[in-house]
C-alpha cells in the first residue's frame, strides 16, 4: 500500500473517531438526567445534609395560582402570553417573629392568599380578613408579585403589589389589617409590570420604589385593539414597557424621577435587584431583559444612574433574562448576580449567568465576569426564579432554580413553531397573529427544578434527583426562608397555574449557623441595602438585606449563615446604607439576633 | 478631449473588471465577512471572538494539513475561511471545543467523501447539520442575529444577490427563494398557521447564509443550469417534507440529503460523458 493510502486510512479514521465522538457524547449528557434516582430521605440527608419534603397538606397550603386570561386576539398564543404571575414572597407582616408567605393569583376574581404562620407548623389563609386577596378585580388587572417594605417607617412592613394593571400600595396597620393607599399616593396608573422592588437608592432613609414594565403600559392584556404587542426581536427588543423609579417624598407620597434619573429604557424586563457593587455607600441597579441584553446602571451619588452594562461586561451577549438575585458563592466577601435564560437541548443555548465582580469594591466602575460555566450553574433548563441560600448550612450558598416554561400536551413541542417567528423580521414576529396557534403544546414543559450544592471548591454539584421528590410544575418564583424558626432554611416555590411547593428543609447533620435580622434607625426601617459580613474560620461570606430579588419573590427579611462545623463566629461587620458600620465580635451561635443600627455618633 | 478622457478610463474600469474576474474567488470571503463586522459593530452578533477565531484558525489549518498529505497540493484558503466563518457563525455554543471540532469535521468531510476526485457536501454543511443533529447537547443553531430589522436585511440581501449574480449562481437563490415561497403557501394550508409565519424563516439570517453562501457553493453544485435549478427545486420539496415534521434546521438537512446525491450523479454522467467521447467511434480508418 502506498503511504498516500496510508494517510487516506487515518485521515478516515480521525474523522469516523470525530462522529462518533460527538454522537456517542451526546446520548450520555443530558441536562436532564431522566433518571429517578430518588433516594431515601435519610439518605439525601446522609449525603447530602439535607431533604428538601414538600408539607403543603401538613402546613394548611392549599392556594392554587390560576393563570391570567387574555383577549381572544391572542388566543393562538394564550398560554404563552398568560405564562407568568405565580409570585412568592416571605414577610413577618405581624412582627409575631415567624415567617408568613404570601401568594399572587392572577385571573380576574382569583384571590391572592396570605399565609399567617401559626408556630405549630400549619399556617392559615388570613388574606381575607386583612384584605389583602380579593385584589384582582376587572379595571386594575391581575397580580404579577409583590414585595414589602416598611416605606413610612413605621415598625410594619407595607405590601407593595404590581400587576398586570395598575400597582397597588396597601399600609400595614399594626399587623392587623391592610388599608389601600394607592390613590394619591403617586404610583403610575397602569404598568404590565412582572418585577419590582424596593430600594432606597438615595440614602435618605425612605424605601424608594422601582416597577419595571414588560408589555407596554398602553396595552391592557385582557382587552386589546391589535395584536401587534409582541418584541420586535428575539433578541435586540426596545419595545416592551417602560420602567418607574418612585422616590419616596415621606409624606405616603412617591414622585415619578424616571427620567431625571436616566432610567429611560423600554427593554422587556423581568427581573431587577440592587446592591452597592463599587462601595460608594449607594445601590447599583441590576435590570435582567428579555429578548435583549441586561442592564447594570451605575447609581452616581443618589443623584443619578448611568447604563454601564457593557462596560460592566454583563451588557454584550442578549438572552432571555429573566432573574437577578445575589450571592456570595466563594465566602470571599465578593457578592455575585445570577441571572437565568433559556436552555433547550439543540435548539437554544442561552445558559445562565454568574457574573462574579472583578473587582474590590472600592472599584468606581464594577465589572464582571461571568463564572457560571466554570462554576457548573449554567444550563438549567427554561429557568425563571433562581435564589442563593445556604441549604445544609456548611457554610457554602447553595443555588435552588425554578424550571419549566409550558407544560401542556405530553410529548408535545411548540418549539418549531416559535422558532419560525422568532427568527423573523419584526414585522412578523412583532405581531401576535403570525405566531402558529399553540394548539395545546408544551414548550420547555415537565422541567425539573435545579438544585446545586456548592462544593466549596468552587463548583457545584447537581443533586436534584436526590434531595427531593420529583416535580415538574412550571417554576417561576422562588423565596427562601426559615419558616419553622429552626435555624435551616425551607424553600417556597410558587408555579405557574398549579400549587406551589412549600418545601420543609429536614437537616440532616448537626452543622451551626446565626442570622440577623436588621432594624435601620437613620437608614430605612428595613435596612434594605445594608451588607453583612460575618467572618469565621478564615471564611468571610457577604450578604445583603434586599427588597425583592429573583423573580417575582422576596426572601425573608432576615440573613441566615451557615457556618458548617465552626461553632465560633470571629467578627460579623453591618454596612448601613447610611453609612454607619457596626461590628459585632463573637457573637452567639445557632440564634438569631435583632441588630439594630446603632446611631453614628455612638 | 472627451475623446482622450475615455482612452484613459475606459482601461481602468476594463481592468478593474478582469481584476474581479481574476480574484472573484475572494469576494464571497470577503462579503461574508462584511457582514459579520456590520452586525458585530451594530449588534455585537458574536457571543465571544474566540469562538469565531477558533472555527476560521481550525477550518484553515486543517486545509492546509489535509491538502498536504492528502492531495499532495497547497489549496488556496478562501473556501476554507468561508467554511470557519459560516461554523462560527451558525453555530452556538457556550463552549469553544464545539466551534473546532464543527470546523474539523467540516474540512475532513472534503477529503473523506470524494468521488472523481471531487467532494460531495459542502463542507459547512455537513459539520454544521452533524453537530446539530447529533450533538444538540451543547450546540443549538444561529437563532436570530441583525435585530430583526428591515434595513439590515435589505442591505444583506442586495449585496448578496449582486454576488451570486456575479458568481452565476443566481438562478439557484432565485428558484430556492420562489420554491420556499409557494411551498411556504402548501404548508401553511396544511397546518392552518399564517402564511408569514410560514415565510418568516426566510426573512432571518440563518437563510441569508444558505441561500447566498451554501446552496450556491460552486464546488458542489452539479454542473449544468438546468441540474443546479433542479436541485434547488428538490432542497426545497425536501425541506417542506422536514420542516413538516417540525425539523428547525430543515434547510441544512434537506441540503445534507440532496447535495451530495446530485454531486454525485452530476460526476457519474460526467464520467459516462467523457469516457463515451473518448472512445473511438465507427469513421473513417476504423476497423469494422
Amino acid at each position: 500500500m502506498s503511504p498516500k493510502k496510508y494517510t487516506r486510512i487515518a485521515v478516515t479514521a480521525i474523522f469516523i473517531c470525530l462522529l462518533a465522538v460527538t454522537f456517542i457524547a451526546s446520548r450520555n449528557n443530558d441536562f436532564f438526567s431522566g433518571k429517578n434516582s430518588s433516594r431515601q430521605k435519610e439518605a439525601a440527608e446522609k449525603a447530602y445534609g439535607f431533604y428538601l419534603e414538600p408539607v403543603n397538606k401538613e402546613a394548611g397550603i392549599s392556594f392554587r395560582h390560576i393563570a391570567p386570561e387574555v383577549d381572544p386576539k391572542l388566543n393562538n398564543i394564550k398560554r404563552q402570553i398568560a405564562s407568568m404571575g405565580a409570585a412568592v414572597s416571605i414577610c413577618d407582616f405581624d412582627n409575631d417573629g415567624w415567617n408568613d408567605i404570601y401568594f399572587t393569583n392572577s385571573a380576574i376574581g382569583s384571590k391572592n392568599a396570605l399565609y399567617r404562620n401559626l408556630h405549630n407548623g400549619e399556617f392559615e389563609d388570613v388574606a381575607d380578613k386583612v384584605q389583602l386577596a380579593d385584589v384582582n378585580r376587572t379595571g386594575t388587572g391581575v397580580s404579577m408579585g409583590a414585595v414589602w417594605c416598611d416605606y413610612d417607617n413605621d415598625g410594619f412592613k407595607d405590601l407593595l403589589l404590581y400587576k398586570w394593571g395598575k400597582p397597588e400600595l396597601f399600609k400595614n396597620i399594626e399587623g392587623k389589617r391592610f388599608e389601600p393607599v394607592t390613590e394619591g399616593g403617586g404610583l403610575p396608573s397602569w404598568v404590565n409590570a412582572n418585577s419590582a422592588i424596593w430600594f432606597d437608592f438615595n440614602n435618605d432613609g425612605l424605601s424608594d420604589i422601582f416597577i419595571a414594565g414588560y408589555y407596554k403600559e398602553i396595552f391592557h392584556l385582557d382587552s386589546l385593539n391589535t395584536t401587534k404587542i409582541m418584541p420586535e426581536s428575539f433578541k435586540y427588543a426596545n419595545n416592551g414597557g417602560r420602567n418607574f423609579l418612585l422616590k419616596n417624598t415621606g409624606n405616603g407620597r412617591f414622585e415619578d424621577v424616571t427620567e431625571q434619573y436616566g432610567l429611560t429604557s423600554t427593554k422587556w424586563t423581568l427581573a431587577a435587584a440592587a446592591a452597592d457593587f463599587n462601595g460608594d455607600g449607594y445601590p447599583e441597579l441590576y435590570i435582567a431583559n428579555d429578548y435583549n441584553v441586561d442592564e447594570f446602571y451605575l447609581n452616581r451619588n443618589g443623584q443619578r444612574f448611568e447604563e454601564k452594562g457593557r462596560e460592566a461586561g454583563v451588557g454584550h451577549i442578549p438572552k432571555s433574562g429573566m432573574n437577578a438575585s445575589f450571592g456570595d458563592i466563594a465566602n470571599d466577601g465578593n457578592i455575585g448576580v445570577y441571572t437565568t435564560n433559556i436552555t433547550e437541548k439543540g435548539i437554544l443555548i442561552q445558559g445562565n449567568n454568574y457574573w462574579q465582580p472583578r473587582n474590590e469594591r472600592s472599584a468606581e466602575h464594577p465589572s464582571f465576569v461571568n463564572l457560571a460555566q466554570i462554576s457548573g450553574i449554567e444550563n438549567a433548563g427554561w429557568s425563571y426564579g433562581a435564589q442563593f441560600a445556604d441549604l445544609n448550612n456548611d457554610g457554602y450558598m447553595d443555588l435552588y432554580v425554578a424550571n419549566g416554561f409550558i407544560s401542556a400536551k405530553k410529548n408535545t413541542s411548540y418549539w418549531y413553531d416559535y422558532s419560525k417567528v422568532t427568527g423573523g423580521n419584526s414585522a412578523i414576529i412583532g405581531d401576535a397573529k403570525n405566531w402558529p396557534d399553540m394548539e395545546g403544546k408544551s414548550q420547555s414543559g415537565y422541567e425539573q427544578d435545579k438544585i446545586w450544592l456548592n462544593n466549596s471548591d468552587g463548583l457545584f454539584e447537581d443533586v436534584s434527583d436526590k434531595v427531593c421528590p420529583t416535580a415538574t410544575y412550571d417554576g417561576r418564583a422562588i423565596a427562601i426562608a426559615d419558616l419553622w424558626n429552626r435555624g435551616v432554611l425551607d424553600v417556597v416555590v410558587a408555579n405557574q397555574n398549579n400549587i406551589p411547593l412549600v418545601y420543609k428543609n429536614q437537616a440532616g447533620n448537626s452543622n451551626h449557623w446565626i442570622a440577623f435580622d436588621l432594624q435601620g434607625t437613620v437608614s430605612n426601617a428595613d435596612a434594605i441595602g445594608a451588607r453583612v459580613e460575618v467572618e469565621w474560620d478564615g471564611k468571610k461570606q457577604a450578604q445583603i438585606v434586599t427588597g425583592g430579588m429573583g423573580f417575582s419573590s422576596q426572601n425573608q427579611h432576615r440573613l441566615h449563615f451557615g457556618t458548617g462545623k465552626s461553632d465560633k463566629i470571629d467578627q460579623v461587620t453591618v454596612y448601613w446604607p447610611s453609612g454607619h458600620t457596626d461590628t459585632i465580635k463573637n457573637p452567639e451561635i445557632n440564634k438569631l439576633h435583632i441588630v439594630k443600627e446603632s446611631k453614628p455618633n455612638n | 478631449m472627451p475623446k482622450e478622457y475615455q482612452l484613459e478610463s475606459m482601461p481602468a474600469t476594463a481592468s478593474l473588471s478582469q481584476w474581479l474576474k481574476n480574484n472573484f474567488q475572494y469576494i464571497p470571503p470577503a462579503f461574508i465577512t462584511l457582514i459579520l463586522l456590520v452586525g458585530q459593530f451594530t449588534f455585537g452578533i458574536l457571543d465571544s471572538y474566540m469562538t469565531l477565531v477558533a472555527a476560521i484558525a481550525t477550518a484553515m489549518i486543517a486545509e492546509i494539513i489535509l491538502a498536504r498529505i492528502v492531495l499532495g497540493t497547497w489549496k488556496n484558503l478562501a473556501s476554507a475561511y468561508i467554511t470557519g466563518i459560516s461554523v462560527g457563525i451558525l453555530i452556538r455554543s457556550n463552549v469553544v471545543w464545539p466551534y473546532i471540532v464543527t470546523s474539523l469535521l467540516s474540512i475532513l468531510s472534503k477529503y473523506v467523501f470524494r468521488y472523481k476526485d471531487r467532494h460531495l457536501w459542502n463542507p459547512s454543511n455537513f459539520g454544521v447539520s452533524w453537530m446539530l443533529a447529533l450533538y444538540s447537547v451543547h450546540v443549538a443553531g444561529l437563532s436570530i442575529q441583525w435585530g430583526s430589522n428591515l434595513a439590515a436585511m435589505s442591505v444583506i440581501w442586495i449585496l448578496g444577490l449582486l454576488i451570486v449574480n456575479r458568481a452565476k449562481r443566481l438562478h439557484v437563490t432565485v428558484t430556492y427563494v420562489i420554491s420556499f415561497s409557494i411551498l411556504a403557501y402548501v404548508r401553511c394550508l396544511i397546518t392552518g398557521d399564517a402564511f408569514l409565519a410560514e415565510l418568516s424563516p426566510l426573512t432571518g439570517p440563518m437563510y441569508q447564509l444558505f441561500i447566498f453562501f451554501m446552496i450556491t457553493d460552486p464546488p458542489t453544485s452539479v454542473s449544468t443550469r438546468k441540474g443546479r435549478i433542479i436541485v434547488a427545486v428538490l432542497v426545497a420539496i425536501v425541506e417542506f417534507v422536514l420542516r413538516l415534521n417540525n425539523l428547525i434546521y430543515a434547510p441544512f438537512f434537506a441540503l445534507f440529503l440532496v447535495g451530495p446525491v446530485a454531486k454525485f450523479f452530476d460526476l457519474r454522467s460526467i464520467a459516462l460523458r467523457n469516457r463515451k467521447r473518448e472512445k473511438p467511434g465507427v469513421g473513417p480508418g476504423s476497423v469494422a
